[in-house]
């Protein structure tokens, strides 16, 4: 890094792991490029920064507004919140989905609940201690302002979803409940038992659909994002395919919005719904708009194993069952096929109890799934062999069963148990659980300034498709809760401030710039159905995932990494020459969609391992094998690496600009589990 | 009620009259006009029991109830133009829901299971007009035609004996028996179909109970009804 | 084990389609009954021919994308979501017919994926608490009694997936109405509309072509969320209410 122009950090030698003066792990695979900064967020006390803002962004006049056309793609929280939100101010707004109704995207998944510094439980919560908390939790690499605003307006969330029917948890007083998550001190999530994130977006689409019938917004789902128009550097439109007819259009607009999810899919298996995918991003990323931190993801403990290579995605079990479960592997391999229950005690190995003795099986996210990962690289895993791999570990509910009762383990889980009783047949009362750690949450995601816009102007991202607010890992309960929070209260006000400058000159259909982007559309398409290769789009997206997963997933090593890379290169070259899609391009035509979300992963994934690469350090649920303390702690080099690595596409080589990190209302500590 | 097919349109102006809702609701009142009728018909019945006098006595008496302020037979009219009209209610309305459940699906299942239903409940329109034609039959038998199957000219004035010559008749008891076993089905599902529809069993317990009912309604009205008829045949009730 | 499938075939909504019969082999007990059809799907695939379109999303049981109509029942025999039946309710040599949802609102758009967005339009017409952004009151001012919390809540799990439709002799989807009506009917925040949503959903419900309830209950019974019949009780008393208000 030393050859680096933008460098203004001088480090200090004491923080720099033993044997690895300032590294540059990443040499060759990138070009240095700029320092990024971002000019929106105000200076001034933290604590004032977003009234400033809303303050100083201008207004658009109430008559300009439905002249003023706005595209927003997705309908998940943060999509069809602010889908609504701008509908209602009277803009004319245009809603994109892939699923048959905006009610599916896949916020509707979400269980645990939503965070907001209520204080109702008069427990010492309060906007500060959020922000404190999310800081903290994403172990101090994210930007400080974005994080206190979400903070801050998160009460004015549940004030709003209450007022739209979302029927929360409630005390019999009639007021509402919360509980703690995530290892805070503090009670402040807000729950629809395990269905809070259905509950939420229902309540969004709700509001979604009556701009509908008001005639503010029009929706398209079944509509896929495959290209973004840009116009003298401006987001003017996308280029969208109608998967029914296989009709490809193009919508225009004085303003664009990505509220396209997460990309967690590139691992092919994660808790993520199917049509998860990148594309939206990514194609906005080709054009311009830089990628945030591309390999933060968050990993999660408790799912349910892999039960055989049919299988397509993982299901989540909340984290809560670890509170009285005890997780352990046969301590001899050959014990590993056997009935557990054949196990005695002395030959168990309570692994997390032994390694960590004072968090036992309570240790954060990150950890736990480690630790579960080098027991079944060792070969003491449990479970169905798949690949000549057990990939499992016990979560034995015997111990609470006997000190608490079957009664009272089964009043605490038991929708939990029973939904793996469904799944794997096997019932948890008799036979310990078997668990595994699988891919949930990217914190990366597309760059965007205070004001949520991208390197692109007049290209917003919002949710969990931008990388704002949770550094290197997210605390529980806090994606729910800044998708609401861009989509109803950020957004809106940021995005005024841009629109104020239109009336825009509007484009022509014929616009080179928008012929040029519905050519490589129709191009791509072309292509995928000529090539009549002999491998099925999936067959590809399940290697890929492999790769992603062994070298990039929960512990990343150099050299791991740029084999990651090599093989992914290698994959794709044979993707575009050999693979097999059947049906045609006007039609509905599920292997098509696939395949353009599938090469997308390709170079996502080729992007994540040299962000990866290059961040020679550990933090949240990043972890580089070469950056722990003595005891397998994860161990941040702050002196290197407190900055945002914002990439700018440039084929092979991405350009890597850096967003400085400072923090003025926190100072940085190192975290420890012993 | 035409099905204005799958336009992609909002309706405008959307009034609860003009909804299959409001359908139900007219079935449902009429059906239970219905069930009130056929509980005092069938105690009317009974009365063959009784012997020949007190069972004229009582048709007889019906038709001077309510003078002097009723004409003769002005309760039966009264009664009968009420029966007319929800008669034409409940078969229109049947009629318009049958018309839209058979648009609503225009391709059937090649296979296709009813768990949850009761058979009753999917016996209802042929149940029904099963009940129609009957009830036809019905009238011309004992009221408008009085047609004396057994001694053909007998008896028209005497609906005791032309009820008791008429089940005489094996085929006559079994068409009734059978008539009456539709109606036990109609009313099984009827009663609670209707209290679901007037919105009266919105919980689990009401719910059971409407159930409940509506069984011992039925088997109470189709057994009732039936025993006249079966005791003819077995000769207890004899001229 | 080894099946024998009848799967509706229907190359787009415009053209007439038809049972084919197909064979998997070897399928895992352990698989969902949607990975069995990835399995086939893949042999298809090899062998040239088009694979059959289905739709799925989460797969976990909450987003209401998946539903095939299975051996006649909606959903297929066991009470969830087709994503979340697996296979070990089925055994080996079975044959298993698979057709979409039936309903003139449902338009077939291929093999078995249909049109469900008569659903969203229900709800444009009243599906929802008018409140605009920002103009909430505080979210304490208003208190909920617990069990009607509860109610709100246990029919709010509606997921929207037509099953209901799909089971009902009558093609009727007052099951998916009613127990949005109850949701938004248990809580305060819904009274103001309540007269006009009910009968604003029951309009829209019929001008869709959905048929209209006659009390027969195979829709909670094919339900994967268990949404009881009392919505549909709650629904038509609410209409009749809002007709004595004069709506
Ligand atoms: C199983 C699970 C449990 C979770 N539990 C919690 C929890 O308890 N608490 C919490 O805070 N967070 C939780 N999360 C995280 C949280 O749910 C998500 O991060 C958040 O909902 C993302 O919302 P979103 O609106 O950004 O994206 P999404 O809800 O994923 O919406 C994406 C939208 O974009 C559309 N889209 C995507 N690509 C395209 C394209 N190319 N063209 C057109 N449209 C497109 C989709 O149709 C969809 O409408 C959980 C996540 C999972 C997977
Ligand atoms: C075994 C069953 C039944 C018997 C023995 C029976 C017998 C009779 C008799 C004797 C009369 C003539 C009464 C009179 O004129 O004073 C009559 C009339 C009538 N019955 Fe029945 N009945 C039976 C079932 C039913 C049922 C199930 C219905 C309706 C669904 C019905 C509807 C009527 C009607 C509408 C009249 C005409 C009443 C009038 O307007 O005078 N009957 N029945
Ligand atoms: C004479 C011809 C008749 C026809 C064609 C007919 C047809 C029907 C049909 C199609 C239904 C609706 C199905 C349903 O709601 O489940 C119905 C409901 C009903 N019928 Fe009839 N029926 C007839 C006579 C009767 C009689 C004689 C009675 C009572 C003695 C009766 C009582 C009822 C009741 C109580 C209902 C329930 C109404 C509701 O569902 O809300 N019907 N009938
Ligand atoms: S009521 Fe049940 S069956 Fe009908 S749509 Fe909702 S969840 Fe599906
Ligand atoms: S099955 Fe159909 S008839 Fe009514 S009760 Fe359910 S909608
Ligand atoms: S795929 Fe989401 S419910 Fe089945």
């Amino acid at each position: 890094m030393t050859d680096m122009p933008d460098t203004t950090l001088t480090p200090d030698p004491s923080h720099v792991a033993e044997g690895h003066p300032l590294s540059d792990d990443a040499a060759g695979y990138y070009t240095p490029g700029s320092p990024l900064v971002d000019t929106k967020a105000p200076a001034g006390p933290i604590a004032d920064r977003w009234q400033t803002r809303k303050f100083e962004a201008r207004l658009v006049n109430p008559a300009n507004r439905r002249k003023l056309d706005v595209i927003i793609v997705g309908t998940g929280l943060a999509g069809a919140s602010a889908a609504a939100t701008m509908g209602e101010a009277g803009y004319n707004v245009k809603s994109f989905c892939y699923q048959d109704s905006p009610r599916r995207a896949h916020s509707i998944a979400a269980q645990g609940g939503i965070n907001a510094a209520k204080n109702y439980k008069e427990d010492g919560d309060s906007a500060h201690r959020l922000f404190y908390d999310t800081v903290k939790g994403g172990d101090y690499r994210s930007r400080e302002s974005n994080v206190y605003r979400l903070a801050e307006v998160s009460v004015n969330i549940i004030d709003q979803c209450v007022a739209q029917g979302v029927p929360f948890a409630r005390e019999y007083g009639g007021l509402l409940d919360n509980r703690s998550f995530g290892g805070v001190q503090v009670s402040r999530t807000f729950y629809a038992r395990g269905q809070t994130g259905q509950q939420l977006l229902i309540g969004a689409y709700q509001a979604l659909e009556r701009q509908v019938a008001a005639g503010t917004v029009q929706t398209y789902t079944r509509h896929e994002m495959l290209e973004l128009i840009v116009v003298d550097g401006t987001a003017r439109g996308i280029i969208v395919r109608d998967m029914v007819t296989g009709e490809i259009q193009t919508h225009l607009a004085d303003v664009v919005v990505l509220a396209s999810g997460g990309y967690g899919n590139v691992f092919y298996l994660s808790t993520n719904a199917m049509g998860c995918n990148v594309t939206a991003a990514w194609r906005a990323h080709r054009k311009g708009a830089y990628m945030a931190n591309p390999c933060y993801t968050q990993i999660h403990p408790t799912c349910i194993p892999v039960s055989g290579s049919h299988q397509s995605k993982l299901t989540l079990m909340s984290e809560s069952l670890r509170n009285d479960g005890r997780i352990w592997v046969p301590k001899k391999k050959e014990d590993c096929a056997k009935d557990p229950r054949s196990i005695p005690e002395e030959d168990r190995d309570y692994f997390l109890e032994r390694i960590y003795p004072s968090f036992g099986n309570l240790v954060p996210r990150d950890i736990a799934s480690r630790a579960a990962k080098y027991m079944c690289d060792e070969g003491r895993g449990v479970g169905p062999e798949v690949d000549g791999v057990r990939r499992g570990v016990y979560l034995d509910f015997a111990d609470a069963i006997q000190r608490l009762g079957k009664d009272a383990v089964e009043e605490k889980y038991d929708n939990l148990l029973d939904m793996y009783e469904r799944i794997t047949g096997e019932n948890p009362y008799e036979v310990p659980m078997r668990i595994y750690p699988a891919v949930h949450y990217v914190m990366g995601g597309l760059w965007v300034d205070y004001d949520l816009q991208s390197t692109i102007p007049g290209l917003f991202v919002t949710g969990e498709a931008n990388f704002s607010d949770h550094g290197a890992n997210r605390l529980g309960a806090s994606a729910l809760m800044q998708g609401l929070a861009d989509g109803y209260f950020v957004l809106p006000h940021t995005i005024r401030d841009y629109l104020a400058d239109g009336p825009f000159e509007k484009i022509a259909e014929d616009h080179p710039a928008v012929l040029e982007a519905r050519k490589a559309v129709e191009d791509r398409i072309e292509h995928f159905l000529t090539v009549n290769g002999t491998r099925s789009v999936d067959s590809y997206h399940r290697e890929l995932g492999n790769i992603m997963w062994e070298y990039c997933g929960m512990e990343r090593t150099e050299d791991g990494l740029k084999k990651a890379i090599d093989l992914i290169r290698s994959l794709k070259d044979d993707f575009y020459r050999n693979v097999k899609v059947l049906g045609t391009a006007d039609s509905l035509n599920q292997s098509l969609e696939r395949a353009g979300r599938v090469a997308d992963f390709f170079e996502l994934g080729e992007l994540m391992c040299i962000d990866a690469l290059n961040r020679r350090e550990s933090c949240g649920g990043h972890f580089r094998a070469e950056s722990q303390t003595e005891d397998g702690e994860a161990l941040r080099h702050d002196d290197q690496f407190a900055y945002v690595a914002a990439w700018e596409y440039a084929g092979d080589k991405p350009i890597l600009h850096k967003e400085d990190l400072v923090y003025t209302a926190i100072e940085m500590k190192q975290r420890s589990y012993k | 009620m035409a099905i204005q097919n799958t336009e992609r349109t909002l309706v405008k102006g959307a009034r609860a009259t003009s909804t299959t809702v409001f359908l139900k609701i007219l079935m449902a009142a009429s059906g239970l006009v219905f069930i009130g009728f056929v509980l005092g018909h069938m105690y009317g019945n009974l009365k063959a029991f009784s012997g020949e006098e007190k069972f004229n006595e009582y048709a007889h008496h019906l038709r001077e109830l309510g003078e002097p302020m009723l004409p003769y037979e002005g309760f039966l009219w009264i009664m009968r133009v009420g029966l007319i009209l929800a008669l034409v209610v409940h078969v229109a309305c049947a009629a318009s829901l049958w018309h839209r459940a058979k648009k609503a699906r225009p391709i059937q299942y090649q296979v296709k299971k009813h768990t949850g239903a009761i058979f009753a409940s999917r016996l209802m329109r042929w149940g029904g007009v099963t009940l129609l034609v009957f009830l036809v039959w019905h009238l011309l038998n004992f009221t408008i035609g009085k047609v004396n199957v057994n001694n053909p000219g007998e008896n028209e004035q005497n609906p005791y004996l032309l009820l008791v010559d008429t089940f005489d008749v094996w085929w006559m008891t079994l068409i009734y028996l059978v008539a009456m076993a539709m109606l036990g089905a109609h009313l099984h599902h009827g009663f609670w179909s209707a209290t679901q529809t007037l919105g009266l069993t919105g919980s689990v317990r009401t719910r059971v109970l409407a159930k409940r009912t509506a069984f011992t309604l039925a088997v109470v009205i189709s057994g009732g009804f039936s025993l006249v008829p079966i005791s003819v045949l077995l000769g207890i009730i004899e001229k | 084990m080894n099946l024998t499938l009848k799967i509706w075939r229907q190359p787009d909504a415009a053209t007439p389609g038809s049972m084919h019969t197909y064979q998997v082999t070897d399928v895992s007990a352990d698989m969902s009954f949607l990975e069995m059809l990835d399995v086939l799907n893949e042999q298809l695939n090899a062998q040239g021919e088009d694979p059959i379109a289905f739709d799925s999303d989460c797969r976990e049981g909450i987003c209401g994308m998946c539903g095939l109509m299975i051996n006649g029942e909606a959903h297929g025999p066991v009470t969830t979501t087709t994503c979340q039946l697996h296979m070990r309710t089925f055994s080996d040599g079975e044959t298993i017919t698979i057709e979409p949802w039936r309903s003139e609102a449902f338009t077939v758009l291929k093999d078995l994926v249909v049109d469900r967005s008569a659903f969203d339009r229900i709800i444009q017409a009243g599906g929802y608490i008018s409140v605009n952004t920002g103009s909430a009151p505080e979210a304490h001012s208003v208190p909920v009694p617990r069990d009607d919390a509860m109610r709100a809540f246990n029919v709010a799990t509606c997921i929207g997936c037509g099953a209901c439709v799909a089971a009902c002799p009558n093609g009727s989807a007052s099951l998916f109405m009613g127990a949005k009506i109850t949701h938004l009917g248990e809580l305060p925040q819904g009274q103001p509309e309540r007269d006009s949503r009910v009968v604003g959903m029951v309009a829209q419900h019929d001008h869709e072509g959905f048929g209209g309830c006659t009390n027969i209950g195979e829709c909670a019974a094919a339900c994967p969320k268990e949404i009881p019949l009392d919505v549909i009780s709650q629904l038509n008393k609410d209409l009749r209410t809002a007709m004595k208000h004069g709506h």
